[in-house]
């Protein structure tokens, strides 16, 4: 796509939604662990795939269809050679969340059965609890969680523990906690559980945005993560999964582009990756996908890590001038992504996210989609900011006086 | 002027009136809002048909914290069959502050305790 390398304080201007102003303030958006703002690149490829391009893919024989594929194709390639995996072993899903159900129904099903354990953490989205929640309640296996230590960290001598007694099937847990912040050790946590004879996977939904990502170093059975919070469009997730694993499993949805001939009575399937992308595919969204890889390449994800490593660091430096603030999670910026919660004395985070908007400081409160973590937290919800790399110190800045500012309004 | 934290809501929100359990009591409901992570519970004591005393508990946001407070003060003593009969209205008009629909559910999570309290429906009011 042609984006110069450059140093990662003048990206602002390409992320059109950043020129807004709201309340006549200038938009300071801290909130990319919900979902990431686009680049100019990434609008320029979803509409010119619409514009000049758009064809049903794999089937029409005609010019159109050809290039539609094509686009979408390569995208899929860029995306698998982004995250470190193969382009056959990638398969392109609606989000991090369809990818995660996928693994277990076609997974899990067939492997899962009655006194066999699925093993999470208590760190784990939503996304990554209900879908293991509603196989162990059908299969009769057993959920266990992991604990998280008072800095928000995982305890590898608990996971040996874990392992040792021998019923986990499968372990799956998050790369970067989008509460805590806390980047895990899971190229580590992996290898234990193979030695254990469990399956992985990893959730990187936080991690792909913002992480140098090599998922063959990491070595999981399946790594699932979302486009939408990496720059590019919604609808868009991915999953890499192990060859011979993604062979053997049954399909997860059954309809057209995934099969390879069908009877009256049965059905044979395509190959991969397309025996697991049932339909229509997300076409545009694909294209996009491809858009923004290309556009976090070219600043080098080496030097998105760092931003967000700056970033984080400044913030954590900060926020203690706040009055009656509590911040979660590790304290040392090089055990920790982009994302910082807190809570402030005396205000609950819906009102202080409420009173940062009217300073055009957008901010997320409530419980993450990770409702056991704020139990054991012990509060109902948190305030959460989080960075990508059209953030900058001002931005921060901006959130310490506007959270300033709610504690005036609140009279503390 | 500050249209939705007032000084009076602010005020119910750190002294809540009616706040606590009440043992016994007759009719109980504890519901939250999966949107925020607000929780509300009320007890109730009820004599001849009516509110005959109340209590919520609970932790959020001001919103839906000084709306349990502010009303609470009008619901003791009132029938309940009439509390169970109160519409969303009521409950934003307790307030007496405009309400945007992303706080919509904090206003009325009061009302909706209420009525799970009184009349097991766990709906949201409209």
């Amino acid at each position: 796509m042609g984006v110069a390398e450059k140093p990662l304080a003048d990206v602002r201007a390409d992320f059109p939604v950043l020129d807004r102003e709201v309340n006549g303030k200038r938009l300071v958006y801290l909130d990319s662990a919900a979902t990431s703002q686009k680049p100019q690149g990434v609008l320029d490829a979803v509409e010119d795939y619409y514009r000049r391009h758009n064809a049903n893919i794999h089937r029409g024989v005609y010019s159109l269809a050809r290039e539609a594929t094509e686009l979408f194709e390569n995208a899929r390639e860029r995306v698998a050679a982004f995250a470190g995996w193969d382009t056959t072993d990638t398969i392109f899903t609606k989000n991090a969340t369809e990818a995660i159900n996928l693994v277990a129904y076609a997974w899990g099903r067939e492997h899962v059965g009655e006194g066999d354990e699925v093993l999470i953490t208590h760190m784990e989205h939503h996304s990554n609890i209900v879908p293991w929640q509603l196989l162990c309640e059908e299969r009769g296996a057993r959920l266990r969680y992991l604990s998280v230590s008072e800095t928000g960290e995982l305890s590898l001598d608990e996971l040996d523990a874990v392992l040792a007694e021998g019923r986990v099937r499968l372990l799956a847990v998050t790369h970067v906690s989008n509460v805590l912040g806390t980047l895990n050790p899971v190229a580590e946590v992996v290898r234990r559980a193979r030695v254990a004879g469990a399956r992985t996977l990893v959730d990187g939904s936080q991690a792909a945005p913002q992480l140098p990502l090599d998922v063959r170093e990491i070595d999981p059975d399946f790594y699932a993560w979302t486009g939408h919070k990496a720059l590019g469009p919604t609808g868009i997730g991915v999953l890499h999964g192990r060859h011979e694993l993604l062979q053997s499993m049954r399909p997860f949805l059954g309809g057209g582009d995934m099969i390879s001939k069908v009877e009256f009575d049965s059905s044979t399937w395509n190959e991969l990756p397309w025996k697991f992308e049932a339909g229509t595919s997300p076409i545009a969204e694909g294209v996009g996908l491809g858009a923004a890889v290309d556009y976090l390449s070219a600043l080098g994800m080496e030097s998105v890590r760092a931003h967000e490593k700056e970033l984080t660091g400044y913030a954590l430096a900060c926020l203690p001038e706040v009055d009656g603030i509590r911040i979660f999670g590790p304290p040392d910026p090089e055990r920790r992504g982009g994302v910082v919660s807190f809570a402030l004395d005396g205000i609950h985070p819906h009102d202080v996210a409420e009173l940062c908007d009217r300073e055009a400081v957008c901010i997320r409160a409530g419980h993450h989609c990770a409702m056991p973590l704020m139990r054991m937290l012990g509060v109902p919800a948190t305030a959460r900011a989080s960075f990508h790399v059209y953030n900058s110190r001002a931005d921060v800045d901006r959130l310490v006086s506007a959270l300033q500012a709610a504690r005036r309004v609140f009279a503390l | 002027m500050e249209a939705l934290y007032r000084d009076y809501i602010l005020e119910h929100y750190k002294n809540p009136r009616n706040y606590g359990t009440l043992d016994p009591h007759d009719l109980e409901f504890h519901d939250h809002n999966p949107l925020c992570g607000d929780e509300l519970g009320v007890h109730i004591r009820v004599e001849d048909g009516k509110v005959a005393d109340l209590r919520f508990h609970g932790q959020g946001c001001a919103i839906s914290q000084a709306a349990a407070s502010i009303s609470s003060e009008e619901l003791i003593g009132m029938k309940l069959d009439e509390v169970a009969r109160l519409p969303a209205e009521w409950a934003i008009e307790q307030l007496g502050i405009d309400i945007s629909p992303t706080r919509r559910k904090c206003a009325l999570l009061a009302l909706k305790v209420l009525r799970g309290a009184t009349t097991g429906d766990a709906s949201w009011p409209e």
